[in-house]
């Protein structure tokens, strides 16, 4: 097609050989600027895993000082489980999924040579890594982090004498501001690349779903992110300008933040949901050798969800003080939703039907993704129902939901996508032992962490409190058996992500060599040579067919690449 | 599920409990159905030498139908879970018992500590005989309640888990909403949203009583109610 020639001829003034500096630190490559995003996205994970381990210990053992941190007080607590929200949703999930799976696979996977404005995208990751430096200065300010929750609902993120936090609340809040700027460039560049790059031959339903997803979740961002742009400023203005957008005793109202916060907070589940079931999509079908059940289908539910992810945001707020009257609506719209998404996951399912399944690295992170996500969506049913959320809402029972939803997600779809690529990455073959040996050390202490949460939230406990001694019918012993239990399993979890590392290393330096495609796949990544260099493919492809042509009953075979003429 | 946990200490805590149920029966059944296909489909079709993967593309009617019927009936137990949710709902949340039968307790919420303004001898808010407490909440069994709530600074959330009640308190507005004690006993008042360092540090607890002890009760802190007024 006519767009494909935007970029997809090899210009050697952008892609002859440069120094470290010019190759690795301020490059333009999308594959570079992947890495990017994907270390300092695992950076933080390691900064945001610590806070969990800090502050689990102070719930399984109140008051005692935890090795590596001290004392944890409340307002370190607080401060704790605050940025471990931040931390993982905005600088862990969004970075891997969507930036550095985005950037990885966008061009390779359409067949170009990068994205359409590769600058724009260099300054992305820039300014992203600018805003995570922020963040972490806020921890070395006076009055320190902040510390009033994820959703910094006003006027306790807006007062500094109710927060104790009068800097860490402003500096966090330009952290947000800064990373949204980041994701809004990114995103420009992923739909516009996707849509107008895409290889000679390629029409839109041969694109990877993968692609497809990262596109539909760069839209949902870019829509839904606005009011609470919007918001924020009105927030930083309140905390030091003196105005009261969120504060009754200047005019203002607090439940207007949580409308501008959940317009853009529900969405953003699906924002990082769909790069990490794409991720499952694709491996799914490469290791059952597979066509993709419905790839339309799988289309629509995407764009479907999309949709109705924008009428739900008001069932965090049943309880919040809004007209009780409202709750009627979104519930109905909550449930709604559970339609296409248990559509999507029917399809995956229905995919397996039929198949010659290999149960290597990939496939057992993508398969568990479906495993775990599934428990995430039924128990979102209890907290969408307006009468049963009165109970749950602010409980563990809603901390053990989302952790069900957002590990498969940023956890489990990173692996699926890093053990799955990175043949492609790096060249080298990953020690499938290790692999497996990481996996069930990872999938199986996570549900002994959760689960235990569930059970605490259905007795009752709610959240963000840093110890439950002060609540006599919190403090019973089979409730701190079980704080414990959740804890050990944290600890033994964590331990297991020494094997991802070694294995990382060993593959780096000792590695078998991976070849162009060594899991036989159709998609056209694997028509480049591993590792890419600058500039991708050695010819640009042409495209024949859709993505999932898997044991296609004309061909001996069982594969199909998309370039092969047929 | 919740009642096995945690006694149920209002008229409508078996209401909610029943819809909470009502859900885990079915997602239950759901979620079961589909794990066990998942899992069904990984073992039955695990790799074998020689042996091709069919090519199955989704599109053919007798194909799809193994999508879209689940994704039907799944709407069909949405609209079960909407009624259920909804009648729970309107309960607790729109419908307020009649006064006089039933008496007022404003609750004010600041960080970190509630005040709890309870109607003295006369069954009556804002007259000499009020009763405020710190912390403690004293009322009637089988007495339905109407609370007032406010809050002086940040949000709080009032929250009785044994009733299965929760409500932010906002500053700027104030929320009627109610409840009605089924069982005597002593039982956490918990803040349910984050209202910054002490908010671990807010824990209320609920005295219901017969209604001998709380004539009792009343009768003993009217006097120190009165006196603090009259000084």
């Amino acid at each position: 097609m006519a767009t494909a020639e935007v970029a997809t001829h090899h210009d050697d003034t952008r892609h002859h050989d440069e120094g470290f500096v010019k190759k690795y630190l301020w490059s333009t490559d999308h594959k570079i600027i992947c890495f990017q995003y994907m270390i300092t996205g695992i950076a933080m994970a390691l900064i945001g895993g610590f806070f969990a381990y800090a502050f689990r210990m102070q719930l399984a053992f109140p008051g005692m000082e935890v090795p590596l941190w001290g004392v944890v007080t409340p307002g370190d607590y607080n401060a704790l489980v605050t940025n471990h929200g931040t931390i993982m949703i905005f600088w862990v999930a969004m970075p891997v999924l969507i930036a550095a799976f985005g950037n990885y696979l966008i061009p390779l996977m359409i067949g170009c040579d990068d994205m359409v404005f590769p600058k724009i995208n260099r300054l992305s990751y820039q300014i992203f890594l600018l805003s995570a430096l922020v963040l972490i200065s806020s921890f070395f300010v006076e009055g320190g982090a902040f510390a009033g929750a994820w959703t910094a609902y006003p006027p306790l993120s807006s007062t500094a004498e109710y927060s104790l936090t009068p800097l860490g609340s402003s500096i966090w809040l330009i952290a947000v501001a800064l990373e949204f700027i980041a994701f809004l460039l990114g995103g420009i560049n992923f739909i516009t690349t996707a849509m107008n790059s895409r290889a000679p031959g390629m029409k839109l339903y041969d694109v990877p779903v993968i692609v497809w997803f990262i596109v539909i979740a760069s839209l949902l961002f870019m829509a839904s992110v606005g009011p609470l742009v919007a918001g924020a400023i009105m927030l930083l203005f309140d905390q030091n300008l003196g105005t009261g957008f969120f504060d009754p005793t200047r005019g203002g109202d607090p439940v207007l933040w949580q409308h501008l916060f959940w317009f853009f907070g529900h969405p953003e589940v699906y924002v990082v949901l769909l790069p990490a079931i794409g991720i499952s999509a694709e491996i799914i079908t490469v290791f059952a050798r597979k066509k993709l059940f419905a790839y339309r289908t799988v289309l629509n539910t995407a764009i479907a969800t999309g949709v109705l992810s924008f009428t739900v945001w008001a069932h965090h707020q049943f309880v919040s003080g809004i007209d009780p009257r409202m709750a009627h609506v979104f519930t109905i719209s909550t449930l709604l939703i559970s339609v296409p998404i248990a559509e999507m996951v029917f399809v995956y399912i229905a995919t397996l039907y039929g198949g010659s399944i290999t149960l290597n690295t990939p496939m057992l992170w993508a398969l568990a993704f479906i495993g775990e996500f599934l428990i995430g969506g039924v128990t979102g049913i209890f907290l969408g129902a307006s009468g049963s959320d009165i109970y749950f809402h602010d409980t563990y029972f809603v901390l053990a939901h989302f952790h069900y939803t957002f590990f498969p997600i940023a956890i489990i779809g990173t692996f699926a996508g890093i053990t799955y690529w990175w043949p492609k990455m790096t060249g080298k073959m990953m020690n499938d032992t290790l692999g497996k040996i990481h996996f069930w050390g990872t999938i199986i202490p996570f549900n002994f962490i959760f689960i235990p949460l569930f059970v605490l939230g259905l007795a009752g406990q709610h959240r963000r409190i840093y110890n439950y001694e002060n609540f006599p019918d919190l403090a019973l012993d089979w409730m701190f058996d079980l704080r414990i239990m959740a804890t050990v399993a944290l600890l033994v979890m964590i331990a297991f992500q020494v094997v991802f590392f070694v294995n990382v290393f060993v593959s780096l330096r000792n590695g078998k060599k991976a070849g162009n495609n060594p899991w036989k796949a159709n998609t056209l990544e694997w028509v480049a040579p591993s590792p890419p260099g600058h500039g991708n493919f050695e010819e640009l492809p042409t495209v024949y067919r859709g993505p999932y042509e898997y044991s296609h009953p004309d061909r001996e075979e069982d594969y199909w690449p998309q370039n092969e003429p047929a | 599920m919740i009642e096995y946990f945690l006694e149920q200490g209002s008229t409508y805590a078996a209401s909610l409990d029943g819809v909470v149920n009502l859900i885990g029966v079915l997602v239950g059944f759901w979620f079961m159905a589909s794990l066990g296909a998942f899992l069904f489909l990984i073992f039955r079709f695990r790799k074998k030498p020689n042996q091709k993967a069919q090519y199955v593309t989704g599109y053919e009617k007798h194909e799809a139908r193994w999508v879209h019927w689940p994704h039907h009936l799944i709407l069909v137990c949405d609209i079960f879970i909407v009624i259920g949710a909804v009648q729970v709902w309107v309960d607790i949340k729109q419908t307020l018992p009649e006064e006089p039968e039933a008496e007022r307790v404003r609750i004010i919420s600041q960080q970190w500590a509630w005040t709890f303004v309870h109607a003295g001898p006369d069954g009556k808010l804002d007259t000499a005989d009020d009763i405020p407490m710190i912390d403690e909440l004293h009322v009637e069994v089988n007495k339905p309640y109407i609370y007032e709530l406010s809050s002086l600074d940040v949000l709080h959330d009032f929250s009785v888990p044994i009733f299965r009640l929760k409500q932010d308190s906002i500053p700027g507005r104030v929320i009627t909403g109610w409840f009605e004690p089924t069982i005597t006993g002593e039982y956490d008042i918990q803040c349910a949203e984050i209202c910054g360092i002490g908010h671990g540090l807010m824990p209320g607890r609920i005295y219901i009583e017969s209604s001998q002890k709380h004539a009792a009760w009343q009768a003993q802190q009217a006097p120190i109610a009165l006196a603090a007024t009259a000084q």
